[in-house]
């Protein structure tokens, strides 16, 4: 309490009155800061807890990279920040600095990877178009390692399929790489289903291995016998139905793509492996008529040459195909006494070929699938005793290209099928080239059919006809020289310029004109259309003997006459 | 008691009531007073002033330091946000064309506060060892702190105005940030500490200083 003087100059004021005070020392006010500072405190320990890691992130460019901005993003969720940019020690790399979020603490594991995201326009699609606006950030795919890792290098190019996406990845063999590209589209049945995920060069140079992803569930549709084949572009074919355009997708005209399938007999098989390596077709042609299961090897031998039989030449069975060459060497038969050399042709003849292209084909398999093998001996050796045989026969008369027929060879020599090598040796007879000859005959009988003599004749006889009427023609010129109207003066000398061009002309047609000429049946018309001409003047002279004032007057009035 | 000395209503043992304006003597006996008319404590000077300020003062001082350090300010447009400290918001500001702008916000934001609390600072050290010397200056100095004080809220009220304005979703909005709080409470806290200064204790001799001051 304060001391005080009391001060009689005031007696007049009323005195305070006084309440005993509760004596609470040290201020209550001192609260107040502590509870600033536990604040504030608290503040900085969250910005600290909220502080992840930081990590080093080694780059090719810093192309569209920015201190500060650049964000790194985890399925879209920014999960760091890149905090600064510099150049590595060695000058080839950028080096930058990445403050990621504390959750992303356990990510951060070997095998983690990093690429730029930006805007990109490639096979696959146009991705990235949300980095025009907002420029380009870092993607992140989480690594399955333990390890942790603290500096990291950045991907070139975008991993195509994620990491933990449920799917397999196959392998496709291919010669070169057409116009495939990371992300290229897997079409099954023009469904997109996966995408090219890597490619690389053999190390022998030689052809390409491309790594394929296709997505759960349809991975099950790819089984043992599945063909691959480029989609790219438009399939174009003109065939005995018309115009065919074939595409998977109008992404895969623009960008290519890659398509599969699985032979209709093979459908039913378990799914494939991950990892089974397939070839990769040119079309879808190829790829499914390539060799087929089930196709059974036959050794066929010549002795005629085999130039033009190229391998992949159709074997055909009365005309429908069922089978195809596999090779064709030449082969040394030492059965006989004397060592002979002939053709030996390897085919691979397809029973379910066979079978489709029968009208009813539970007759000879007894409602099953497939020919068994003593149902297939059974038939064949009925047939060859029939008179089956395999021929060489040529397919175009141009190209000189031979297939293999089995035909019917009336009074074949007795064969039989040697079943007891492998492959089986099925009779063959020599190639019968009756069909050229028959070609070439009747192209001679067409020749021989034209009727050059009656067209000789009808050249003699215009000929003859033209020369009577230029004298006709040239006599009553003569006779009225002087009479005619001018214009009818002029159209007569010019008539018989005409006529005398043409009698010229036929006479060195006459002599030019060779029996194979192909000008022939153009002369034929030529001839019939001056006799035409020829015996409208004679009319007209004929007329003109008889009433020669037409020419002044006119012909109306005088057809009473 | 020196005769040279001007009287005070406390060195007369008087005091007025803050409530209903009587002048009532003091009595000598120890305990808290109160206003005969309307029951109202008395004071002769504002209890426990220095010590009040002194603690509102540090909570300033201790505002402060979160109030700089963290955004004031997010705005988020489709580029990404940015979030942007009083400090940024200077730097960000200083270009040929709006420098005064960044100045203007740099004495209002930065300089103002602390000089305020420095201010502060120096009064209640001169009153708590006694001085004696421009105390003319010294009262001045105290009137432009309390004038001074309703206008540092000058960062806040930008900031409200800001926020509220700039709501132009989804291409760019802004957010106030945790920093504008604390700067709210650095201004708030330090026209409290200002205003439990008790000016008269610029002209209490050191001698009735050492007594207390209720
Ligand atoms: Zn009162």
């Amino acid at each position: 309490m304060t001391e005080r003087e009391a001060e009689p100059q005031a007696p007049e004021l009323p005195l305070a009155e006084v309440t005993a005070r509760k004596r609470s020392r040290l201020s209550a006010v001192w609260i107040i800061p502590i509870i600033a500072a536990v604040l504030g405190g608290w503040i900085a320990v969250q910005k600290l807890l909220a502080e992840g890691p930081t990590i080093e992130i080694s780059f090719a460019s810093a192309d569209g990279l920015e201190a500060g901005k650049t964000t790194v993003k985890y399925n879209g969720v920014d999960v760091g920040r890149i905090e600064s940019l510099r150049v590595a020690p060695d000058r080839q790399r950028i080096l930058a600095s990445v403050q990621m979020a504390p959750a992303a603490r356990d990510w951060l594991v070997d095998g983690t990877a990093f690429w730029v995201v930006s805007a990109r326009i490639a096979a696959g699609g146009v991705s990235g178009l949300g980095t025009l606006l907002s420029g380009s950030y870092i993607g992140m795919q989480i690594g399955t390692g333990s390890e942790r890792v603290r500096s990291f290098t950045a991907l070139a190019v975008p991993p195509v399929v994620a990491a933990n996406a449920p799917g397999r990845y196959f392998r496709l063999t291919a010669a070169n790489l057409g116009s495939l590209d990371f992300g290229t589209p897997i079409y099954f049945r023009r469904l997109q289903v996966g995408q090219v995920a890597s490619y690389r060069l053999d190390d022998d140079g030689r052809g390409l291995t491309i790594r394929v992803f296709v997505n759960a569930p349809y991975d099950r549709y790819v089984k043992n016998e599945t063909r691959f084949w480029q989609a790219s572009g438009l399939d174009v074919s003109l065939n005995a139905d018309g115009l065919d355009v074939r595409t998977e997708s109008l992404t895969s005209i623009l960008i290519g793509g890659l398509a599969f399938d699985t032979p209709a007999d093979n459908a039913d098989a378990e799914p494939a492996a991950a990892d089974t390596t397939f070839e990769l077709f040119d079309d879808q042609v190829s790829a499914m008529k390539a060799p087929e299961r089930g196709s059974i090897r036959y050794v066929l031998h010549f002795d005629d040459s085999v130039r033009g039989l190229a391998v992949g030449a159709p074997m055909t069975f009365l005309g429908m195909p069922v089978g195809e060459v596999v090779s064709v060497r030449l082969d040394a038969d030492r059965r006989k006494k004397d060592v002979s050399v002939r053709a030996r042709v390897l085919v691979a003849a397809y029973p379910q070929r066979f079978l489709d292209v029968l009208a009813d084909p539970q007759v000879l398999t007894g409602g099953s699938k497939a020919i068994t093998p003593a149902m297939r001996h059974a038939l064949l050796d009925g047939l060859v005793a029939r008179g089956l045989r395999a021929q060489l026969q040529p397919g175009s008369l141009l190209t000189g290209q031979l297939y293999v027929a089995l035909t019917y060879v009336p009074q074949a020599p007795k064969a039989t099928i040697d079943w007891h090598s492998d492959p089986p040796v099925f009779p063959s007879v020599k190639g019968s080239f009756t069909d050229i000859e028959a070609r070439l005959t009747s192209i001679l009988a067409k020749v021989e059919a034209l009727p050059f003599e009656a067209i000789g004749r009808d050249l003699q006889q215009s000929l003859a006809t033209l020369a009577k009427t230029l004298q006709d023609v040239d006599a009553l010129v003569k006779r009225w020289d002087g009479e005619l109207t001018p214009e009818l003066a002029s159209t007569v000398a010019e008539t018989r310029r005409t006529l005398a061009a043409a009698e010229r002309t036929f006479a060195g047609a006459g002599k030019a004109v060779a029996p194979d000429s192909p000008l022939l049946a153009e002369l034929q018309a030529t001839v019939v259309e001056v006799r035409r001409a020829a015996q409208s003047i004679r009319v007209l002279a004929d007329y003109l003997e008889r009433h020669p004032e037409a020419l002044l007057r006119g012909k109306s009035e005088e057809t009473q006459e | 008691m020196s005769t040279a000395e001007p009287a005070s209503a406390r060195s007369l043992g008087l005091a007025g009531c803050e409530a209903c304006g009587l002048v009532v003597r003091l009595p000598a006996a120890d305990g808290m007073d109160h206003c005969p008319r309307c029951g109202e404590r008395l004071h002769s000077r504002r209890p426990a002033s220095i010590e009040r300020s002194w603690a509102l003062a540090i909570t300033a001082l201790v505002l402060y330091i979160p109030a700089n350090l963290l955004p004031v300010m997010t705005t988020n447009t489709p580029l990404g946000a940015v979030s942007d400290t009083i400090m940024q918001g200077v730097v960000e500001l200083w270009s040929p064309t709006s420098w005064p702008l960044a100045i203007v916000v740099f004495v209002a934001s930065v300089t103002i506060p602390l000089g305020k609390l420095i201010a502060l600072a120096y009064l209640l050290l001169t009153v708590q060892r006694g001085s004696v010397q421009s105390n003319g200056q010294r009262v001045r100095l105290y009137r432009l702190l309390k004038f001074i004080g309703r206008w540092s809220m000058l960062d806040v009220f930008v900031d409200t105005f800001v926020v509220a304005l700039i709501q132009l979703r989804p291409l760019m909005w802004v957010e106030p940030g945790a920093g504008v709080i604390f700067f709210a409470g650095v201004v708030v806290v330090t026209m409290l500490a200002v205003n439990s200064f008790d000016p008269r204790l610029i002209w209490d001799l050191p001698h009735q200083e050492r007594h207390g001051h209720d």
